[in-house]
C-alpha cells in the first residue's frame, strides 16, 4: 500500500514539475518596482498605462515585476541585494538609507520635481459614523476616554506622520513649549489602544475589530475603508494636518549594472505625466500637479493646512528621525517609566 | 489501530475498567471536543466564512487569479524541495544519533532543534546577511550569475531550515523507543546497511515517517515568517502562498486573502483525509500483527 | 553496551550526511550572526542587555510561551491520549484539525484568533461581560501562542502512544491497578521522552513567534510587547547589531533549556535501552 502512495506521490510531483504555468509572465524587458505597502493597486493601474505608453514610444514590450511592504522592510531589502530598478516609498529617510549604502547617488531629491514626490498624502480622522465622540481636531485625542487607534511609529512609516501631524498641531497650540506638546503627545498615546506594528494592521483593528473611536490613517486608506464599509464610518479632516511626501528614485547600482537606466528614469517620469497623475488621483493619492488636483477637489479637502517635513518646525528628515524616532529619541521616552 | 480498541472492548479486563472507564472516556472525549472547538475549529470557521462569506465567485476569482497560481506553483515547488531534502536529512540523523553513541550527541540534537528555537524573523535574517548584499558569500554567487536571496534559492532554502526538525524529531523518539536487537541481528545475519534499514528499521518507523512529512509538508506550506524575509515580495516571481496572502491582505482585499488562505487549509484536510485513508488500507493488508 | 552497537553498518553515510546539512543549512548562516553581533562595541552590547523596555520584552515572550508551552502538555496529552485510545465518531476530523496551526499562515491564524477574541468577537464578546478580556492583552498572546504550537506536543506523543502496546496497560489492570495509577505508573513514563520533546518545541515555538502574535497583543511597551517584535523594530531602525544581539539572547536561552531536555531524553533514552 505504501508502495502505491509513493506511486502516487511520485506522479503527482512529475505533474507539478512537468506543467509549469505554461503563459509566459515575464517579457524581453523587465523593470523592478519596490514599493511600500498602499501601493499596489496604484501601480497596477499605472503600470499598465506605462506600458501602452512604452509599447507606443519604443515599440517594446515590458513587464513590471511590483513588490510590496513596509516602507522600511523594503528599503532594506534593496540594500541587501534586491535588485529594483526604481523604489517608491513612503518616507525620504528610506531612501536616504538606500543612498547610504551606495546604490544611488546623492541628489536624487532634486532630480525629480517636487522633492521627487509624484503625488503626496495626507493623515486624518477615521471615526464611527455620526462621530459620536465628536472628534474634530488634534487636541481631541488626547481626551480622558478617547480611544485611539495608530501603528506603531517605530515599525510603521505612515505611524510617523500620525506622530508629526500631532506634534505640529500642539507645537502650534501651545506655542512651542516643549514640555507642553510632550505631556499633549504622550496623552495621546496614553489613550492608544493597541500599537498594530502596521498600517493595515491598525485600519483592521479598527475597522473589522471595531476597536477604539478614531483611527489615524493615511488619506487613500481611509477612503479605502469607507468604500469597504460603507456606511459605517466617516472621515474627519482635522484643519491642520502633515504634508506626507511619499518619493521615486531610480537605483542607480542596479539600473547599471541591468541596462535598464533609461526605461526606468522615463517610469518614473511618467508618473508626473497627466496621465500618471491621474491615475494617482483615482487611487486617492493627491496629485503634485495642481491643475489634476483641482479634478479631483471634490474628494481632497483643500482647505486643510499642511506642515511639510522641512518646515523649521522639523528640519528634515534626517533631524527629525534622529530626535524623535531613534532608539532612546523622544518617543521612546514616552514609554519609559510606567 | 482499530485492533487494539476492539480488544480493549472485547476483553475488558478487570472490573475496574469496565466501572470507571466509561465515564472517563466521556469527559475525555468531550474535553478533546471542547478543546479542538474552541482552539482549532472556531478559527477555522472563522477563516472559512470570512472565504465564502461573499459568494462561491469572488472564492474562485481569488483562487484562478494569474498570481495566486504562481504563488500556488513556487509553494509547491518549494514544500516538495523541502520536504524531501529534510526526509533525507532526517532519517540519516536519526539513525546516526539512536544507533551509535559518539560524544556531543546532545548537542547534535540540539543544533537540529535550533530553528524551531529561532524567531522566523531571524531564521530569514541569516541568510540575508550570508547570502545578501552585505553577507560574506554574496561577492562569490553574485559573480557567477546566482541569487540566493530574492530569488527561489532563497525560499527554498529559508523553508528547508525551518523545517529541519521535523522528520530527524519524529523518528528519533520511535527509533529510540526500540532498542537495536533486530538490526543487530540482521547484521550479525549478513545484512548490509540498506537492507538492514529498509527491510528492519523502515517497517517500524514508516508510520511515523508518514505522520513526520505530512508535519513537514503542511509546515512548508504555510511558513510566513522566514520566507517573508528573504523573498523580496516580488510578484509573480517569489511570493509564495503565505506571503500572497499577506499582500492581498495589506492592500485591503480582505476576502480575497482569506480565500487564498482557505486553499491551504482546505489542502492540509485533504491531505491528512487522504492520511487516515492509507492508514487504514495499509492496516487492512499487512493484517492486525502490523506492530 | 557500547561496542555491540558499533556493528550496526552506516555510521559513516549517516554522520556525513547529518553533519553536512546542519553544517550547511544551520551553523553557516548562525555563523553570520554571530559575525554581525560582534560588530557592536561592549557598551552598545551592554545596553542591549540592560535596556529595560528589552528585558520586559523577553519577559513577556518567556513567561507567555512558558504558559502556553504548559497548557499544551496537558490538553496536547489528552488529546494524544483520546485520538489514539478511543474510537468515537468526529475522530478523524479532530485529528485532521491538529495540523492546521501548521497550514494556516501565522499572519492569518493571528488575524483569525483576534477577530474571535476581541470584545465584538464570538469569543470574546461573553467573556467581555464576564470581565475577561483576551485580545490585546497577556492572554491573547498566550492564546495565539498555544494556537500555533499545539501540533507539536499532540504529534510528538502520538507516534509513541500509537507504538506503545496496550498489553503493560491490561497486565496493570489485571493486576488491579486503578485507571490513573496505570496512567502516571505505566503510560506517563513511557510518554515523558516525547512529552518533553513536545514541550520544548512548543515552548521554543512558541518564543520566536512573531506573525500571529502582533495581531492579537496589542503591542503596547512593558506590557504586551514580545522581543522578536524588538528585533523587527531595531531592524526597521537599521541596526542590525543590535537586532542580532536581542536575537543571540533568545537564542541562547532557548538553546539552553532544549540542551537540558535533550540531554534528559537521552539518559531515559539509554536507561530505557539498558
Amino acid at each position: 500500500m505504501l508502495k502505491t502512495l509513493f506511486f502516487a506521490l511520485a506522479v503527482a510531483i512529475g505533474l507539478t514539475l512537468a506543467a509549469p504555468l505554461s503563459a509566459p509572465l515575464f517579457a524581453d524587458v523587465e523593470l523592478t518596482n519596490v514599493s511600500y505597502d498602499p501601493t499596489r493597486e496604484l501601480y497596477e493601474d499605472f503600470n499598465k498605462a506605462f506600458q501602452k505608453y512604452w509599447q507606443d514610444k519604443k515599440k517594446e514590450t515590458i513587464s513590471v515585476v511590483q513588490s510590496h511592504g513596509g516602507s522600511a522592510k523594503q528599503a532594506r531589502s534593496v540594500i541587501e541585494g534586491n535588485e529594483a530598478d526604481v523604489v517608491t516609498l513612503a518616507l525620504a529617510i528610506d531612501i536616504t538609507a538606500i543612498e547610504a549604502a551606495g546604490l544611488i547617488k546623492p541628489g536624487w531629491q532634486a532630480k525629480l520635481p517636487n522633492n521627487s514626490s509624484p503625488y503626496t498624502s495626507t493623515i486624518v480622522f477615521l471615526t464611527r459614523v455620526g462621530n459620536p465622540k465628536k472628534i474634530k481636531d488634534w487636541g481631541d485625542l488626547a481626551r480622558p476616554g478617547v480611544g485611539v487607534i495608530t501603528p506603531n511609529p517605530k515599525t510603521s512609516g505612515g505611524a510617523r506622520w500620525n506622530y508629526l501631524a500631532a506634534w505640529a498641531w500642539a507645537s502650534a497650540k501651545y506655542k512651542g513649549d516643549e514640555k507642553a506638546i510632550r505631556d499633549y503627545i504622550k496623552k495621546v498615546f496614553d489613550n492608544v489602544l493597541v500599537l498594530d506594528s502596521g498600517a493595515r494592521g491598525s485600519t483592521n483593528t479598527f475597522v473589522q475589530n471595531g476597536q477604539g473611536d478614531v483611527l489615524l490613517a493615511w488619506e487613500n486608506e481611509a477612503y479605502l475603508s469607507l468604500a469597504e464599509r460603507p456606511g459605517e464610518l466617516e472621515i474627519v479632516t482635522p484643519p491642520t494636518s502633515i504634508l506626507a511626501e511619499p518619493p521615486v528614485a531610480v537605483v542607480d547600482t542596479y539600473v547599471d549594472k541591468k541596462g535598464t537606466r533609461e526605461l526606468a528614469t522615463e517610469y518614473l517620469k511618467y508618473l508626473y505625466s497627466d496621465q500618471g497623475q491621474r491615475i494617482a488621483g483615482e487611487h486617492y493619492y493627491r496629485p503634485s500637479n495642481p491643475n489634476i488636483l483641482k479634478e479631483f477637489g471634490k474628494y481632497f479637502d483643500l482647505s486643510i493646512k499642511l506642515i511639510t517635513i522641512d518646515d523649521p518646525l522639523f528640519g528634515g528628515w534626517e533631524k527629525t528621525q534622529k530626535l524623535h524616532f531613534t532608539d532612546g529619541g523622544i518617543f521612546d521616552q514616552l514609554y519609559t517609566k510606567k | 489501530m482499530t485492533e487494539t480498541t476492539a480488544r480493549l472492548v472485547k476483553v475488558p479486563g478487570s472490573k475496574g475498567y469496565r466501572r470507571e472507564n466509561p465515564y472517563l472516556r466521556r469527559f475525555l472525549i468531550a474535553l478533546s471536543f471542547l478543546f479542538a472547538f474552541l482552539l482549532l475549529a472556531l478559527p477555522l470557521l472563522a477563516v472559512l466564512s470570512q472565504a465564502f462569506g461573499n459568494g462561491f465567485q469572488l472564492f474562485w476569482n481569488s483562487l484562478t487569479n494569474f498570481f495566486t497560481l504562481k504563488a500556488m506553483y513556487l509553494t509547491v515547488i518549494t514544500t516538495l524541495s523541502a520536504v524531501l531534502a529534510n526526509t533525507l536529512f532526517g532519517l540519516a540523523a536519526a539513525w546516526a544519533l539512536t544507533r551509535y553513541r559518539f560524544k556531543g550527541q546532545g548537542l547534535m540534537i540540539t543544533l537540529i532543534d535550533l530553528p524551531f528555537a529561532i524567531s522566523p524573523i531571524i531564521a530569514g535574517l541569516i541568510f540575508i546577511l550570508t547570502y545578501g548584499r552585505l553577507g560574506w558569500a554574496y561577492e562569490f554567487f553574485d559573480e557567477r550569475g546566482l541569487k540566493i536571496v530574492f530569488a527561489t534559492p532563497g525560499v527554498i532554502m529559508a523553508t528547508i531550515f525551518v523545517t529541519i526538525p521535523f522528520v530527524a524529531r519524529e523518528i528519533i523518539p520511535v527509533l529510540a523507543a526500540r532498542g537495536t536487537d533486530e538490526e543487530q541481528a540482521a547484521v550479525l545475519m549478513g545484512a548490509g546497511f540498506f537492507r538492514v534499514f529498509f527491510q528492519v528499521t523502515f517497517p517500524h518507523i514508516r508510520w511515523a515517517l508518514l505522520y513526520s512529512v505530512i508535519l513537514c509538508a503542511a509546515r512548508a506550506m504555510g511558513e510566513f515568517g522566514a520566507v517573508s524575509v528573504v523573498s523580496g515580495h516580488l510578484r509573480g516571481k517569489t511570493n509564495t502562498l503565505p506571503l500572497h496572502i499577506e499582500i492581498l491582505y495589506n492592500e485591503h482585499h480582505y476576502r480575497e486573502a482569506f480565500a487564498v488562505s482557505a486553499i491551504l487549509v482546505i489542502t492540509s484536510i485533504l491531505i491528512l483525509t487522504a492520511r487516515s485513508v492509507v492508514e487504514r488500507l495499509a492496516k487492512k493488508e499487512s493484517g492486525p500483527n502490523v506492530r | 553496551m557500547s561496542s555491540p552497537k558499533k556493528i550496526i553498518p552506516g555510521f559513516g553515510l549517516t554522520m556525513g550526511l547529518t553533519m553536512s546539512y546542519l553544517g550547511f543549512f544551520v551553523l553557516i548562516p548562525m555563523i553570520s550572526l554571530a559575525i554581525q553581533t560582534s560588530h557592536l562595541t561592549w557598551s552598545e552590547l551592554f545596553k542591549v542587555a540592560t535596556d529595560q523596555r528589552i528585558l520586559s520584552s523577553y519577559k513577556v515572550s518567556f513567561g507567555c510561551a512558558f504558559v502556553a508551552a504548559a497548557v499544551n502538555a496537558v490538553f496536547g496529552t489528552m488529546l494524544a491520549w483520546v485520538l489514539t485510545r478511543y474510537r468515537f465518531p468526529g475522530r478523524r476530523l479532530i485529528d485532521g484539525l491538529i495540523e492546521l496551526p501548521f497550514a494556516l499562515p501565522t499572519a492569518v491564524a493571528g488575524i483569525a484568533l483576534t477577530s474571535l477574541t476581541t470584545d465584538k468577537g464570538w469569543i470574546g464578546q461573553p467573556l467581555a461581560a464576564l470581565g475577561v478580556k483576551i485580545a490585546y492583552t497577556q492572554l491573547g498572546i498566550i492564546v495565539a501562542l498555544t494556537f500555533i504550537s499545539l501540533p507539536f506536543v499532540v504529534r510528538s506523543i502520538q507516534p509513541v502512544l500509537e507504538e506503545l502496546s496496550p498489553d503493560y496497560e491490561e497486565a496493570a489492570r489485571t493486576l488491579g491497578a486503578s485507571s490513573s495509577a496505570i496512567f502516571f505508573k505505566v503510560i506517563l513514563p513511557e510518554l515523558k521522552p516525547a512529552l518533553m520533546t513536545g514541550f520544548s518545541l512548543a515552548f521554543a515555538r512558541g518564543l520566536g513567534e512573531y506573525g500571529s502574535v502582533i495581531f492579537i497583543a496589542g503591542n503596547k511597551p512593558f506590557q504586551t510587547e514580545i522581543a522578536p517584535l524588538m528585533i523587527v523594530t531595531r531592524l526597521e531602525e537599521f541596526l542590525y547589531g543590535q537586532a542580532t544581539a536581542i536575537a543571540l539572547v533568545m537564542l541562547l536561552a532557548s538553546f539552553i533549556i532544549m540542551f537540558l531536555v535533550n540531554r534528559l531524553q537521552l539518559r531515559a533514552a539509554s536507561l530505557a535501552g539498558e
